[in-house]
């Protein structure tokens, strides 16, 4: 089974949950991906032994002036703008580049090649013997996400029984690359009026994207009863609530992991991680 | 020679646009003949990105040899540059007759590096 973390909002606890869940979770062995590539941070609470690290790299063009005509074919295909033709010189923006090849397969006099940039990297760290957490950074300066979460996705072992996806926040293309072909999503919340507004996007994208879901809601009894009606109308599942508590906030600023340190925790995920998975053994049914 | 002015309007007593990328259009001026011409460049007023290459591409297609804006950022001052053309400040609050006097007199100052970051 594939599960995704993922939120809406930035810091409703979705590291938090996923760091979590990967302990207790079963069935074992459990793979964590972490592909919030901007700021990666689930191997903070991890620790373990590094066991591979990747460089990774996307396709950009690169145009041999010899050749070119200046058609500007290449310009005029490219939705993004990535190049720019000046007479016979043909300016690349790589940071614009979505690497789609087309420029190279629409110039006329073959004077495209691509080469690579490099983006990011790509981490395994074998936690325990089982658990092991992949995680991707991008490079300082680099905008594009998505081709280095496909790495992090494609490194992943399809033999593993359980994978555990923490998603970027957001509702924009690196959460849906995040969550492309996973089989459930666990959208973590928190009952404040911009976790609600939130979770209503990311609910709006998920239900476009066809991938069941249900709500985690951390940080509860703050008493914001919206996110409960909005919940209700939609019928939405809720999946568990983490009551607010100070313990986990300790716990999370040193870096420990609240199941072992923080009294009824591991509780409230193993409940929500039941949950989870009699929903989706509903669905898996009707 | 030609001049491109970036602006909001369609003719010479509309005022300069600020924005460079995503200006509704520019006027092409021959300061020769004083005739001019209108550009609409509203493709790249809604451009998701790459609107000040996309509109440094279409005034160099042109054969300016300088244009007058409010601001360039870096992408569209390379694209200029590597066309040979340079890139002339003025301020929203002149028409585009006023800012062609004021280059015609000398006092627009012209830009050795982008005045602002992309996207500002």
């Amino acid at each position: 089974m594939i599960i995704a973390v993922a939120s809406g909002k930035g810091g409703t606890g979705k590291t938090t949950v996923a760091v979590n869940l990967a302990f207790v979770a079963t069935p074992r062995p459990v793979q964590l991906l972490d592909c919030d590539v901007e700021e990666p941070n689930a191997h903070l609470f991890l620790g373990g032994q590094p066991a591979k690290k990747k460089e990774v790299s996307v396709m950009i063009p690169s145009v041999d002036e010899g050749k070119c005509s200046g058609c500007e074919e290449c310009s005029n295909f490219c939705q993004f703008k990535a190049l720019v033709v000046i007479g016979k010189t043909v300016l690349v923006f790589p940071e614009l580049c979505h690497s789609c090849g087309g420029c190279r397969l629409v110039c006329p006099e073959q004077a495209i090649t691509e080469v690579p940039r490099p983006i990011g990297v790509v981490e395994t760290l074998q936690v325990r013997d089982d658990l092991t957490l992949i995680y991707g950074t991008l490079s300082i300066g680099v905008a594009m996400a998505p081709p280095l979460i496909r790495e992090v996705k494609a490194l992943a072992s399809r033999e593993v029984p359980l994978t555990i996806i923490d998603c970027p926040p957001g509702t924009s293309c690196p959460v849906v690359e995040s969550v492309k072909g996973v089989d459930v999503i666990l959208l973590v919340t928190e009952p404040t009026p911009f976790g609600l507004h939130d979770l209503t996007l990311a609910v709006d994208t998920i239900r476009t994207l066809g991938i069941p879901f249900g709500v985690v809601i951390n940080k509860a009894g703050l008493n914001y009863s919206p996110l409960y009606d909005y919940l209700e109308k939609e019928k939405i599942p809720v999946l568990g609530e983490i009551p607010e508590d100070a313990a986990v906030a300790k716990a999370y600023a040193k870096g420990e992991l609240p199941v072992y340190s923080v009294p009824g925790y591991r509780a409230k995920i193993e409940e929500i991680f039941r949950n989870l998975k009699a929903m989706v053994n509903g669905l898996e049914k009707m | 020679m030609k001049i491109a002015i970036t602006t909001t309007g369609n003719d010479l007593n509309s005022p300069l646009c600020e924005r460079f990328g995503r200006t509704p259009r520019f006027i092409v001026y021959d300061t020769d003949s004083g005739s001019f011409e209108v550009f609409d460049n509203s493709v790249n007023l809604n451009a998701p990105q790459g609107a000040g290459l996309q509109t440094a591409q279409n005034i160099a297609r042109q054969g300016v040899s300088c244009v007058i804006t409010g601001h360039c950022g870096p992408k569209a001052f390379t694209v200029l540059q590597k066309a040979g053309i340079k890139v002339f400040l003025g301020q929203g609050s002149m028409t585009v007759k006023e800012a062609i006097t004021a280059f015609n007199e000398g006092k627009l100052q012209e830009a050795q590096s982008p005045d602002v970051e992309g996207h500002w």
